[in-house]
């Protein structure tokens, strides 16, 4: 447990943090959270990714981790390495609620006080391994407990890189998201920017994109609120099926060499380092 | 898993077994009796605790205002929740389709009841954007879609749309009690419940409050990927342990057909078999698939029903039948 005033103990050695947020659910968190950190790790950063969305974890299962197991050292626990560090690469690390859960379809059904204990620890007793230069927090729908208590450890860790809102293009995700933005601004997230997620389909019969949700909400948001914006990701099911079909010998990252969506996120990662936020140390 | 595992600092935790909130709080020394308990406060257990003075003071018993909630809630024949363990799957969108849908037979008397605190999107949908409640002697007026389709949600209280609610737990749990008792409903045949994401206060409370005058059933809302489906497990699970029955699973967003070559394709793979497995699996009915049709999105962003404006649809004819399978479960048919 923290007290009041100390940075938590598990973000000492770490350089940058980030948030992924949205108001509403589906939209894409996870996946742009599991997408960021891979171009981060192509870039040859250190990367750690900390699942805050207790009740409905899903990054074990994006990073194909599902199985793995958060061990337990004397100094705390330690997150799974979803890819260890190469000549080219940073490493991966992941800490997650779903981790800890017996089987994947038993539920948490915790009120919000449990939640709050839960993050704190989450905060306070993994020892991340070696320095990280990004932490990506992956948050859960909404602006609540959780989000509470993220703010309140986060209040101590200053500076931020801040948070990356991911939203998608029709009305009643940019209403949600509009209320995530203002939530932004009452606990003091600086906001790296808006990033529109399933913009369009590409039919892969015919080649024609098709506005499922319509298209451009994000960036008509980003540019009403005066936010960065980061650019949008069209849907593309051939993501979904390299998370379903990774495995061992052929891993996610390996996998997404060959997504069209690669340098696209790439692209927007690139704009958020370009920001040239402080480090945290 | 977790009993193996060593807890590195005295944070009381451990994955919830116990569901429903009794009233041992979880900091309680052993052998508390419950702060509800007429013993509180007053066993043996209780001495050195920080709260025994409070807890020997309060008032006992079950929360009073449960028979309120009920006496308000005998005037509504039938309550469905609509659930999902994963947000964006399309419970609102279903809820208001469902709600559309009961609400075209005039004979019956239809609400909706939105108890997502933190992002209301049922007035949007509703076409109730811009409405507000009133407040009168009898409780709170719901908004009012057309004559037989009552709405209610905290979207109508914001002062501005974008008004971000920031509340933990309790305060949404007050809210929602306030929905439930204070609410003047009036004569309804259906009350549909749509629900935030996930498994935490919004659901433990709706199902606690409504415990004494019963639901009816849930419906689950998944999406064909197997990360969908995974939470939906555990909203299943969530069900079983506080004891409601599923009427069903809709698996949304099931397939898309390409309005320029009628192709069709999968948006979101069930690479495990989708909600068609997972039903057989665990004995749980599939009441339908709706496939996506980009003019959805397009009338639930102009608060117009779907099945009104686009009636040749394979969506509306998927919507209709599930809507006929769920009064027939609920044996209204």
């Amino acid at each position: 447990m923290t007290s009041e005033g100390q940075v938590p103990r598990s973000l000492s050695n770490v350089r940058h943090i980030l948030l992924v947020l949205s108001g509403k659910g589906g939209v894409g968190k996870s996946s742009v959270t599991t997408q960021t950190a891979m171009a981060l790790v192509n870039k040859g950063f250190n990367v750690g990714v900390l699942d805050i969305d207790l009740t409905g974890p899903s990054l074990p299962r994006m990073f194909g981790v599902e199985l793995h197991q958060i061990h337990q050292s004397r100094a705390g626990w330690v997150p799974v390495t979803v890819y260890p560090r190469t000549e080219t690469r940073g490493s991966l690390s992941l800490i997650s609620l779903g981790f800890l859960l017996g089987s994947r379809s038993s539920s948490v059904v915790w009120r919000g006080p449990k939640k709050t204990a839960m993050i704190r620890q989450f905060l306070s007793d993994v020892v991340w391994t070696g320095t990280l230069d990004y932490l990506i927090i992956d948050t859960p729908p909404g602006t609540s407990d959780e989000h509470i208590a993220i703010a309140e450890e986060l209040r101590w860790a200053q500076p931020l890189d801040g948070a990356i809102i991911v939203t998608t293009p029709q009305q009643v995700a940019t209403a949600d998201v509009r209320k995530e933005i203002n939530f932004c601004k009452k606990v003091g997230f600086e906001i790296v920017g808006v990033v529109e997620n399933m913009s369009g389909f590409i039919c892969p019969h015919c080649a024609e994109c098709t506005n499922i949700f319509l298209s451009g909400g994000g960036e008509a948001l980003s540019k009403q609120l005066d936010l960065p914006y980061l650019g949008n990701i069209p849907i593309d099911p051939r993501f979904v099926e390299m998370v379903e079909t990774q495995s061992d010998e052929n891993k996610l990252i390996d996998l997404y060499e060959k997504c069209e969506l690669k340098p696209i996120v790439e692209g927007m990662v690139t704009k958020v380092l370009e920001q040239n936020k402080p480090a945290r140390i | 898993m977790l009993a193996t595992l060593p807890l590195p600092s005295p944070v009381p935790f451990a994955v919830s077994s116990e569901i429903l909130p009794t009233t041992v709080p979880d900091n309680a020394p052993e052998h508390c009796p419950g702060t509800e308990s007429t013993l509180a406060g007053k066993t043996s257990a209780c001495d050195g605790c920080p709260n025994q003075e409070t807890c020997a003071e309060g008032p006992k018993g079950p929360d009073p205002d449960l028979p309120v909630i009920k006496a308000r809630m005998e005037s509504v024949k039938r309550k469905v929740l609509v659930l999902s363990g994963k947000g964006g799957v399309g419970k609102s969108t279903f809820t208001a389709g469902l709600a559309w849908a009961l609400a075209a037979d005039e004979e019956l008397q239809t609400g909706i009841m939105d108890v997502d605190i933190c992002g209301p999107s049922i007035p949007l949908l509703m076409g109730l954007e811009n409405s507000t409640i009133h407040t009168s002697a009898s409780g709170w007026s719901p908004a009012y879609a057309q004559d037989n389709l009552a709405v209610m949600s905290i979207g109508f209280m914001l002062p501005r749309k974008s008004d971000a609610v920031i509340w933990r737990g309790p305060k949404k749990n007050g809210l929602i009690k306030q929905f439930l008792k204070d609410v003047e409903w009036g004569d309804l045949d259906y009350l549909v419940v749509d629900t935030p994401p996930g498994t935490s206060d919004e659901h433990l409370s709706i199902v606690q409050y409504l415990k004494e005058a019963g639901i009816d059933g849930a419906v689950l809302i998944t999406t064909p990927q197997e990360v969908a489906l995974q939470d939906v497990r555990k909203e299943i699970d969530f069900c079983r342990k506080v004891g409601i029955p599923i009427l069903g699973i809709v698996e949304n967003m099931s397939g898309f057909v390409c309005p320029s070559c009628k192709g069709e394709s999968e948006i979101f793979i069930p690479s495990t078999g989708g909600a068609q497995a997972m039903a057989q699996e665990l004995g749980i009915e599939l009441l339908g698939k709706v496939p996506l049709d980009p003019r959805i999105g397009m009338t639930c962003d102009k608060g117009l029903s779907f099945l009104d404006e686009y009636p040749e649809s394979p969506a509306t004819v998927a919507y209709l039948d599930i809507v006929d399978r769920i009064r027939t479960l609920l044996g209204d048919e």
